[in-house]
């Protein structure tokens, strides 16, 4: 029997997430979802304390905002440095830079289909719980499998380090080039490793094709309602209108495809604006000359989309042919650019990480990259500097004003889930309206509204990217004045309990 | 449950870098785990606060907490944690030292707030609209958030702490070490530091340049010079600490041709980093004049940066003087 006096379901913690991330989902009186808040509940003040800080210092400070994408603020920071002191690098550190950059793209990108959102779709959305982790998906793929995504990370993390100083958190960066050259000895083992990681990217691509694209369930469920909201979609692209991790233009797609805006670094003030709730630590970022028009996707409306669903979207195509080639063979299969199905999130991010290890083979094989001189010496007097990069979850803007000793005068910082903050809260909220009701709140609900937000890999304050284990999720049942009249909870083992208040 | 150990991870005020560190164990990971029971970590695992909450008191063998203590939802799972656990270990700079999140004490509450949500030359809030403790949804429904104090805390500020384990983040190998004494019994006294404690130049590649009697005359900043790859650091006048830093980080930093920053804090002998450090630069100041003295020390632009830029919280000096009423 549904207890008709239950108001308020609230999922508290859900991990897999920095800053314990809930989500509070009121009812009407007929029982069905009024709302459902997706809520960050902490505040770091980085922007603040950067205040009076040496701009050279910024990256290694900035890269503490996230321990599992430190180097995406570690670049942001370094080419905000490069804009602040009028200071670009020498070739061979440019192409470092972005060799470790897709180095470290791969490794966070196999991460998350391995670890996080892929055991929804390889283990199955409605498999037990207790199976629904990376353990399951080594059971369907086999033991060698994730033998070699452990041993593909390690490599790839020992590569980060050797060049980087430390994977968590980089020190190379300097305004002008980098702290470290790349020998021929390190040449040979990023040559190596890249050749393995292109490989990896494709026997994985094979898996997903296998297990999520042959199975019709799968399909549909990318292509339900629940998981669809048509926005605008953004993305760095190269001169071509490829994707670019490492430098280029943003491009900003409507909902039809076409294209909206083309911007650089130093305008994003014109283009991104944040709107404010007081029920989020997070601010919800919306495209600023279409105005915030509140929680609603449409061509009218200011929210956008970025991470890999929306940098697919945002480009023409794929600078590498192995990820070009998959980059058509996903858009041919889901019939229609752009793609507005959040789930497609899983497939995009593999299409990247394909084209991810290609561009670390190319920088790796190119005589260039041995060059010894790696630093530009800044002379000019700094004053302000815009710096982007493509985060692994997306677009992340660092902006610094100094004064004339390079201390920071200013930091603005745009986070690449801050981003994408609007359309996870639509997306949780919808998912919560079209799956939950007084009288249907089950396991299989539960976790159908996590795969809502999960495919974002949203990083709220920083992603964590976790080892194994199921999503902890407990459901409270209020009665009218908030107290708690029972639990419905899942265990370790994946088994559901109802208890009693 | 059986009778190994049980052993608990957790994080307040953080990164996710010290989580990483776990991860980093890689193949190590399934020995940890055959050899202990992890009875909560959310980052991971499906166990949750109630699940703690009834746990017998004491009942964990020991936590392994990171993060600084800057909300009160951290500082009850910190005293939560405290009271379920033989041993509580503060693990990684933030919870040690206060971290990075602790030059936050520079500012308070308010700065913070008004910086990210009013004043941001993104932010369009003509209202002045902030998060709020408790916002009304409707009727009697609001949805609620952890407030944030003024003061960001160490854990040993806030609970007692039993040992701590060094780094920005710490490496995979100290967490093995660490995790190995506990398991062996093999314990130092109440207190320690689980870490090498000798001065990071001792661990460093470059220590053999480093000659007996330095002399600094100038101090440069790293994008200024070219940094010869084998020479002591301070040789080439960059301001490396690590001299005042304890080591067990590999040195990683200074192998990737960047000068020591000091996340490994201060060794045993030493109650506040920042003075320390100060005090290893000062002595080798290559000046008697007083006003070439001045002069070589401003060439430090930024002295609560570079010299507390993990151990503020943690320092006699703690935070800068609060005005008016304050709620930490």
């Amino acid at each position: 029997m549904p207890d008709l006096t239950q108001r308020r379901i609230l999922i508290d913690p859900i991990t897999r997430l920095e800053g314990h991330g809930k989500i509070d989902i009121l009812l009407n009186d007929q029982g069905n979802v009024d709302r459902a808040y997706f809520q960050v509940p902490e505040l770091r003040g980085f922007e603040k304390f950067a205040e009076g800080r040496l701009a050279e210092d910024m990256p290694q400070i900035t890269s503490r905002i996230c321990g599992v994408c430190p180097m995406a603020h570690h670049m942001a920071g370094t080419k905000a440095l490069d804009s602040l002191y009028r200071i670009a690098p020498p070739p061979a550190a440019r192409k470092i830079r972005e060799m470790v950059y897709s180095t470290f793209m791969v490794e966070d990108h196999a991460l998350h289909f391995y670890f996080l959102g892929g055991p929804d779709f390889v283990v199955g959305p409605k498999a037990p719980a207790a199976e629904r982790n990376v353990l399951g998906v080594i059971a369907r793929v086999g033991l060698e499998v994730g033998k070699r995504v452990i041993d593909m990370r390690r490599k790839l993390r020992a590569l980060i380090s050797l060049t980087g100083g430390k994977v968590v958190h980089p020190v190379f960066g300097l305004p002008g080039g980098v702290a470290k050259r790349v020998t021929p000895e390190d040449k040979s083992q990023f040559q190596s490793v890249a050749a393995e990681a292109v490989e990896f990217a494709r026997f994985t691509l094979q898996v997903f094709n296998d297990v999520v694209i042959k199975n019709s369930d799968y399909v549909d469920l990318i292509f339900s309602d629940a998981y669809t909201h048509r926005t605008h979609y953004m993305g760095m692209v190269d001169a071509n209108n490829h994707v670019n991790f490492y430098e280029g233009s943003l491009r900003v797609v409507s909902p039809e495809g076409r294209e909206w805006a083309k911007f650089k670094a130093d305008q994003y003030l014109d283009y991104v604006a944040e709107h404010v709730e007081p029920w989020s630590y997070m601010k919800f970022c919306y495209l600023k000359p279409k105005g915030w028009k509140g929680f609603v996707d449409g061509a009218d409306s200011g929210i956008y989309c970025v991470a890999p669903l929306a940098r697919l979207n945002a480009a023409d195509g794929m600078a590498t042919p192995l990820a070009q080639a998959a980059y058509q063979q996903y858009f041919a299969t889901l019939g229609a650019k752009p793609v507005h199905h959040t789930l497609a999130n899983h497939w995009a991010r593999l299409v990247e990480l394909l084209y991810a290890a290609e561009r670390m083979k190319q920088l790796a094989d190119d005589p260039e990259i041995t060059e010894t001189n790696v630093r530009n010496l800044p002379r000019e007097v700094p004053s302000e500097g815009f710096g982007v990069v493509e985060a692994p979850r997306g677009t992340l803007f660092h902006h610094y004003k100094t004064d004339e000793h390079g201390r920071i005068t200013k930091a603005n910082l745009i986070v690449a889930t801050q981003n994408n903050a609007a359309r996870i809260a639509m997306s949780v909220d919808k998912a919560a309206k079209g799956l939950i009701s007084r009288d249907n709140i089950s396991e299989g609900v539960l976790n159908m509204v996590e795969m809502a937000f999960r495919a974002y890999d949203p990083c709220n304050g920083c992603a964590t990217h976790s080892l194994p284990g199921n999503m902890p999720l407990m459901v409270c049942v209020r009665d009218r004045e908030g107290t708690i009249v029972g639990t419905l909870q899942r265990d370790s083992d994946g088994t559901i309990r109802r208890n009693a208040g | 449950m059986s009778d190994k150990p049980k052993v608990a991870f957790y994080w307040c005020a953080a990164c996710g870098g010290c989580e990483e560190t776990v991860v980093d164990l890689e193949e190590k990971i399934l020995d940890v785990a055959a050899a202990v029971d992890i009875v909560f970590w959310p980052v991971a695992l499906d166990f949750k606060r109630k699940d703690v909450e009834a746990l017998p008191d004491g009942a964990i063998t020991a936590t392994f907490l990171n993060g600084a203590i800057r909300t009160n939802e951290q500082e009850e799972m910190a005293h939560l944690l405290r009271r379920k656990s033989q041993l509580l270990i503060a693990f990684g700079a933030c919870s040690q030292l206060g971290g990075i999140p602790g030059l936050a004490n520079l500012w308070d509450r308010r700065a913070l707030l008004a910086t990210a949500y009013l004043e941001a030359p993104s932010v369009v809030n003509p209202a002045g609209t902030t998060p709020q403790a408790s916002h009304a949804h409707s009727g009697s429904e609001s949805v609620t958030l952890p407030v944030l104090f003024d003061t960001v805390k160490t854990l040993a500020q806030t609970v007692a702490v039993d040992y701590f384990v060094p780094g920005c983040p710490p490496t995979p190998k100290i967490l093995l070490d660490a995790v190995q004494k506990l398991l062996n019994g093999n314990l130092p006294e109440k207190g320690a530091v689980l870490a090498p404690d000798t001065a990071l130049c001792e661990e460093c590649p470059r220590k053999d340049t480093r000659p007996e009697k330095l002399a600094v005359k100038e101090w440069k900043r790293p994008h200024e010079i070219l940094i010869d790859p084998d020479q002591c650091l301070l040789t080439q006048g960059l301001l490396c600490l690590g001299s005042a830093t304890r080591g067990g980080c590999e040195a990683q930093c200074t192998k990737g041709n960047m000068p020591c920053s000091g996340c490994f804090g201060p060794t045993s002998r030493v109650r506040d980093f920042g003075a320390k450090a100060l005090s290893a630069l000062a002595s080798i100041i290559d000046a008697d004049d007083e006003a070439e003295i001045g002069k070589i020390l401003a060439q430090i632009p930024d002295p609560v940066g570079t010299l507390y830029r993990y151990s503020l919280a943690a320092s006699p000096l703690r935070r800068k003087k609060l005005e008016g009423p304050q709620n930490a």
